[in-house]
């Protein structure tokens, strides 16, 4: 018994570890315009090797958020302090950083262990005689026990109270992505994955012979929506990523795809061809009842709800090439948002409801852009290869998109305001249609 | 003597079969009868030649037909769905045979490139099988014997990412 665990245990470790290389980030633009700050190594009140270390989790989401760029801990002032009582301010003086992270992990029981962390305002201790307690430089200040399975899933946390004290907007690193993985040569090439936003603890919800498509989330995070050809024909299916209880939800002659769930998750906006083109329609989840939401002879797909769930983003070719437009479920109207360049396809709408993000298409070459509604000023975020599926962090912060990298289809991110670029390389074969979860 | 003397019958009636094999065969598989006209020819190094075969019109574009039907993609340009010119012949050899033969299905699948979004060549895909379907059906082909699956730009012929694989994924396929 106990061998055949120790063999489980290999396995696991063998099966994770091409897994998580299968995701490294490569940060390819943007780190000259982040903020430094400093993340000093939590420091391990217990014996033998700290089980993992957090500060690496959370230097690490600092930087992919790509507003901060964590100093190097081997040159800062301090190590080795645990809290704000051991920060000496006239030690840090030359450092330019606005905030330091400092922490202890501290073992408290069976399996369990006392994180706590303090986050430090540097600007207001080096601004010095101001200061007439060192209380008053605390921005926050928490502790949590936590289990060693938890070890990531915190430094995520860290990660989601530091960004929001320092910018204002919540953190989106306690999220997850989900993809389709494709190994061309196999028997049965496509998988559908999900892993945490960074890649790690990635996980298979679903391996098949035939394409996988346009994974889409619900709004609890809890199930997927895709695309599958297992059938020899497009089906829609809602998968439970706990329970992997799947649903198939839609099943029409032809086309049945780019399922979006709705604000409120009962009801699925889809691309059906069953009464000719491909059409707009809405499904609803429990009693499959569908509605018909537009009738034009040229193509009509990609629909995206609006925040308020009264009206959705599509893509249509009806004005010749194909834009994006919006349409209102009660009444039907439809209004044109897009007119630069020669396609623009693809959209959601960011979770503010103030811009819209896409794919556009100038001069042949196809990149993510992104639209305000309100002035029309629209930029083109990438300077990537054939971008597709671009899908916005909860926050708004960051796109996540598909884009072709020395002839392989990769994942890569851009920050909302174009000015950080990121890639996400795959170990084995290629990946593409990303999808950001909600906050979870 | 006498065995060169056979030799050299032989080596003028064999061609003579050949050609008789080859006008009383009605398959396809050899049309200029050269596999044996090379049998006569394995004697002390000479080589015949013979005549082509004499197949009726019929037989020959019942041919033709059947090395037509043996291409089975037709390719479309960049963004588009109609059927070109150049498949046209490829697809009336479709269309005769699926008329002739109304108890043979054929799925049509519909492909495109990688350029543009997934679900808008999902969209694109089945365009161009419809295109192929409306080809064949006024032909005289029956709507019962076609079914459509557009695969978008998710099984890709070429993966090379060039102009060239480009144009090979722009494909509608028939699958009998």
């Amino acid at each position: 018994m106990k061998r055949i665990l120790k063999w489980a245990v290999l396995l696991g470790a063998v099966l994770t570890v091409p897994a998580r290389a299968a995701l490294d980030i490569v940060i390819t633009e943007g780190v000259d315009a982040a903020r430094p700050i400093a993340v000093v190594p939590f420091v391990w009140q217990g014996t033998g090797p700290v089980p993992s270390q957090i500060s690496d989790v959370v230097a690490s989401d600092l930087t992919r958020s790509g507003t901060f760029k964590p100093l190097d801990p081997r040159g800062l002032p301090q190590s080795g302090i645990a809290s704000l009582a051991e920060f000496a301010p006239q030690q840090w003086s030359g450092i330019n950083a606005e905030a330091a992270v400092v922490g202890t992990i501290k073992p408290y029981g069976p399996d369990q262990y006392l994180v706590t962390f303090d986050l430090i305002d540097l600007i207001k201790a080096q601004a010095g005689q101001g200061v007439q307690n060192k209380q008053e430089l605390l921005l926050e200040s928490r502790q949590t026990v936590i289990t060693s399975a938890q070890f990531r899933q915190y430094g995520h946390r860290v990660s989601d109270i530091v960004y929001e004290k320092l910018t204002g907007i919540r953190g989106a690193f306690l999220t997850r992505i989900a993809y389709v993985l494709i190994n061309h040569g196999d028997k049965v090439p496509y998988r559908l994955m999900i892993a945490d936003y960074d890649g790690y603890n990635e996980q298979m919800l679903l391996r098949s012979p035939e394409p996988l498509m346009s994974p889409s989330w619900s709004p609890d995070g809890r199930r997927l929506a895709y695309v599958s050809f297992e059938n020899r024909k497009a089906e829609i299916f809602v998968q439970d990523i706990y329970s992997q209880n799947r649903v198939k939800v839609s099943s029409f002659p032809g086309i049945n795809g780019a399922p979006s769930f709705s604000p409120d998750g009962k009801t699925l906006a889809v691309t059906l061809s069953k009464d000719g083109q491909s059409e707009i329609y809405t499904i609803d989840i429990a009693t499959k009842t569908t509605r018909r939401i537009t009738n034009h002879y040229s193509i009509d797909t990609e629909p995206s709800w609006f925040p308020d769930g009264r009206s959705l983003l599509i893509t249509s070719e009806r004005g010749g090439r194909p834009q994006l437009y919006k349409v209102e479920l009660d009444s039907g109207k439809l209004t044109r948002l897009t007119f630069d360049g020669e396609w623009n396809l693809g959209g959601s709408i960011t979770p503010d409801g103030r811009h819209i993000v896409f794919v556009n298409r100038t001069n042949g070459k196809f990149n993510i852009a992104r639209m305000d509604l309100e002035t029309r000023f629209m930029q083109v975020l990438t300077s990537t290869r054939l971008d597709e599926s671009p899908s916005v962090a909860p926050n708004g912060t960051m796109v996540i998109y598909g884009t072709t990298h020395q002839g392989r289809q990769v994942l890569a991110a851009v920050s909302m305001d174009g000015r950080f670029k990121a890639r996400l390389p795959v170990g084995q074969g290629e990946v593409k249609s990303p999808s950001w979860s909600p906050f979870l | 003597m006498e065995l060169n003397k056979l030799l050299k019958t032989l080596l003028v009636v064999a061609p003579i079969f050949a050609l008789g094999a080859c006008s009383s065969t009605d398959s396809a598989s050899d049309a200029s009868g050269s596999e044996s006209g090379m049998d006569g020819g394995s004697y002390g190094g000479v080589e015949t030649g013979s005549a082509a075969g004499m197949m009726t019109a019929e037989e020959q574009a019942r041919m033709k037909q059947e090395q037509l039907r043996r291409e089975n993609v037709i390719y479309f340009d960049f963004d588009r769905s109609e059927v070109s010119p150049q498949s046209e012949e490829t697809l009336m050899a479709h269309g005769n045979y699926l008329v002739e033969n109304p108890s043979v299905r054929i799925l049509i699948e519909g492909h495109s490139d990688e350029r543009g979004t997934p679900e808008y060549n999902v969209a694109l895909g089945e365009r161009r099988a419809k295109a192929v379907a409306k080809y064949l059906q006024s032909m005289g082909v029956q709507p019962s014997q076609m079914s459509i699956v557009s695969y978008g730009e998710e099984k890709p012929q070429d993966l090379s990412r060039t102009d060239e694989g480009f144009s090979m994924n722009r494909r509608a396929v028939l699958v009998y």
